[in-house]
């Protein structure tokens, strides 16, 4: 494509030329981008330009960066409106491997949804969903080997659900109860899971993404095939930290794979604010990394994306940028209220649907699902969500306990509990 | 044992966890090929390798970060910030992640890593290449924060601070690189050569010398001076120069702070000047003000002094009149012993 051209894919908020309009001069004004919509608004994509799902080229995993621009501009996707897998970037997958990927899509929207109510119903004193972006964490960490590490935001509590973290841990954690396996000490959705290799989330955006290329180099340094992955929202790549990861990872060919998480709304803040009018994908291309677009809502692109990412890194071609496009459906928050920010029906408008709902479609249009199977299925998952929550505040709540024993507060602080943290415990009287 | 500066001193203690262990490694800028722009890391990447002396880029914050990550992954990361003036960039990562991950994780994760920092004053660095700022990080929970002041400390505590799983700020006053320094206006008849100090004896092989425990350099009866880094040689000078029987203590490690050490001395002396270059305001020294009040009020015959940088950023003509001298800390001591 001709880099004359505007960028396929850019959307409402983008630059738009300044012009006086008496002498059709450009002037020079301050420019601050514009939301996709604001309340009152009727939400309006149809600036979005969307490729047809099937026509993006699948290159192979050793191309240079610069011979695959287009995919950084582009937009690949494989389900097509009426459900079809299309093209070259069409996984594959079995009906069982997608059905077991729906699966896992349903059950953290049934945790999600649980676990909303239980802190509007105040017994939890926060929350945070990610309804609409399911198919980013599901289907990547079905893509990845068990050995692969994984630093997520606190957006992709879909990492745990394929990798079996128990529900009631989760919830344990979300409760801060005498099960919580952080004891207390962090807010609810912030998880660690050291045995399945999901690292300790942290409330400081995007520290962890170029953790994230130092876990990977040291993985090359040992010469272990293991990779690593890491994501970051279309809001935090304006942290510094994410030009570090990317100039690590190119400097040092580490295997990772990098994810920006594109779902248009840093809390109140529209993607334009840090996307510079263009796609977060092309930021790679500057920094030599193969730097791909994705339909994040579309199960099957985003499970090939990574993979062939997984494949790259695992060859020794170094890191893969990748952008997921996506919608935050919800509020930031059980802390935030989006209709101040944005038309209430935004969601609604999304042109690229929703991740369940499309990868449901292509299994019935395969004849391998059914919307009685579905029903029945959310209905399972609903009720067993319901029994894990009955269980989990057996352990305790936040509120009523029980919890750790104050005492382990002052554990961890270092390997060994120095004298002054003895005394401090001492003093409390624990 | 050997005669070495500071600086082969470190290198040494570098190249000895570095043979024992292939997880050790060594990264930052120009610290690869190069050696250091101190010669710190000298040789290390001709016997070790280009992977293990890691020339990075220019980013504190994201050598910080990789580091992170690779003590995460089993590595022993030994980051070099090329002055601790410098170190700012990589605050959040020290201060957010690095200082946090164990009791944030419950636990389940943690990162080994050394950060060494050439810090301190008295070479005309101006702003920025002469600060000290250790009272920054040992406000920091979960760091330990630790201070030399001679070759054979620097090694042994270099080696405790890579061998140790906790994360170490490891300050290295620069003015003593090469040698001590007893101020700039003390005509010391000491030695300004470490090959002529006793400290510049140093084990050529691995050794240690424990973080978290101070050294009381010299005996005293009448004010006990707490110090660390350089300011442990221009006070040797002063007490000298003032004939006053004061108990000289070097930190070494400024947290965990060796407190029983500190009391016994103040119990005996019943004063106590703290001196350090960093500036006076919630500087390291108001901690060890409050340390040794609450744990020595009884015994104190006289107010506490602090002789410090003054507030201000370090300049580069008033060098001189910026750096606490032996005046100053002469004053100070008398002030003590005037006061009973």
């Amino acid at each position: 494509m001709a880099l004359s051209q505007k960028p396929a894919g850019h959307f409402a908020g983008d630059v738009e030329d300044h012009a006086d309009t008496q002498s059709g001069l450009p002037v020079n004004k301050l420019y601050v981008p514009e939301a996709s919509s604001r309340p009152g608004q009727n939400p309006d994509f149809s600036d979005l330009e969307i490729p047809p799902a099937g026509t993006t080229p699948k290159p192979q995993t050793d191309t240079h960066a610069l011979d695959m621009q287009s995919l950084a501009y582009g937009l690949v996707r494989v389900l097509d409106d009426e459900g079809n897998a299309l093209g070259e970037w069409n996984p594959n997958l079995s009906a069982e491997q997608m059905r077991q990927g729906l699966r896992h899509m349903m059950h953290v929207r049934a945790y999600d949804d649980r676990m909303f109510r239980m802190q509007r119903q105040g017994k939890l004193s926060f929350y945070m969903k990610c309804t609409g972006e399911e198919a980013i964490a599901v289907a990547q960490a079905m893509a990845l080997e068990k050995g692969d590490m994984l630093f997520p935001t606190y957006r992709q509590q879909g990492l745990l659900f394929v990798r079996e973290r128990p529900v009631l841990d989760m919830m344990c954690q979300c409760l801060s109860n005498s099960k919580d396996n952080l004891k207390g000490r962090q807010l609810p959705v912030l998880y660690s899971w050291k045995e399945n290799n999901f690292f300790t989330i942290s409330g400081n955006l995007a520290t962890q993404f170029s953790q994230a290329v130092g876990w990977a180099m040291a993985s090359a340094y040992k010469g272990e095939d293991h990779i690593a992955s890491a994501w970051v929202g279309d809001g935090s790549t304006a942290e510094a930290d994410v030009y570090h990861a990317l100039l690590f990872a190119s400097t040092y060919r580490a295997p990772v794979i990098l994810n920006v998480v594109n779902n248009q709304w840093a809390i109140s803040t529209p993607q334009s604010f840090a996307s510079a009018g263009t796609t977060f994908a092309a930021r790679g291309l500057g920094f030599n990394i193969p730097s791909i677009r994705v339909d994040g809502n579309d199960f099957l692109a985003v499970y090939a994306a990574a993979e062939w990412a997984a494949k790259r890194a695992r060859e020794g071609h170094g890191a893969t940028f990748i952008e997921l496009f996506t919608y935050r459906s919800e509020g930031h928050s059980t802390s935030d209220n989006p209709e101040g920010y944005r038309a209430k029906n935004e969601a609604q408008a999304w042109p690229l649907g929703d991740p369940v709902e499309r990868l449901k479609q292509h299994l019935i249009r395969l004849g391998e699902w059914s919307e009685e199977q579905h029903e029945a299925l959310a209905e399972e998952l609903k009720q067993s969500i319901l029994q894990t929550w009955k269980e989990a505040i057996t352990y305790g709540t936040l509120e009523e306990g029980p919890h750790w024993p104050v005492s382990t507060m002052f554990e961890d602080v270092y390997k060994e509990i120095p004298a002054h943290l003895r005394k401090q415990r001492q003093k409390m009287g624990v | 044992m050997a005669k070495m500066t500071m600086i082969q001193a470190l290198n040494s203690a570098m190249d000895c966890t570095m043979a024992r262990d292939p997880n050790v490694m060594v990264m930052g800028e120009d610290v690869g090929y190069f050696g250091g722009v101190f010669r710190c890391t000298e040789g290390l990447y001709q016997k070790y390798g280009a992977h293990r002396a890691l020339d990075t880029p220019i980013a504190e914050g994201g050598i910080i970060a990789a580091a992170i990550g690779m003590g995460v992954n089993g590595l022993r990361p030994v980051v070099e910030i090329q002055f601790a003036d410098y170190i700012y960039p990589g605050f959040d990562q020290i201060v957010s992640e690095l200082a946090r991950l164990r009791h944030r994780s419950g636990g389940e994760f943690w990162s080994p890593v050394t950060i060494r920092a050439p810090c301190g004053g008295g070479i005309r660095g101006g702003q920025t290449h002469s600060q000290s700022p250790e009272g920054i990080f040992t406000h920091v929970c979960g760091l330990k924060t630790v201070m030399p002041s001679n070759p054979y400390d620097a090694k042994g505590l270099l080696i405790s601070a890579i061998e140790d799983d906790d994360p170490v700020i490891f300050f290295e006053p620069k003015r003593i690189y090469n040698g001590p320094f007893y101020g700039h206006d003390v005509q010391a008849n000491v030695a300004t050569t470490w090959s002529a100090h006793p400290a510049g004896e140093v084990p050529e092989g691995h050794y240690t010398v424990p973080l978290g425990k101070a050294a009381v350099l010299k005996e005293g009866s009448d004010v006990t001076i707490l110090t660390y880094g350089t300011m442990v040689h221009v006070a040797e000078a002063a007490i000298n120069l003032s004939g006053i029987s004061a108990e000289l203590i070097d930190l070494r490690t400024l947290l965990p702070l060796d407190i029983d050490t500190i009391a016994d001395s103040v119990k005996k002396t019943g004063r106590c000047v703290i001196i350090h270059e960093a500036t006076r305001t919630s500087g390291f020294g108001a901690e060890l003000v409050a340390e040794v009040q609450e744990e020595c009020f009884w015994h104190l015959k006289a107010p506490i002094e602090r002789v410090t940088g003054w507030d201000t950023p370090y300049p580069h003509a008033y060098e001189w009149e910026y750096f606490p001298e032996h005046d100053r800390i002469i004053e100070a001591m008398k002030r003590t012993l005037e006061a009973d």
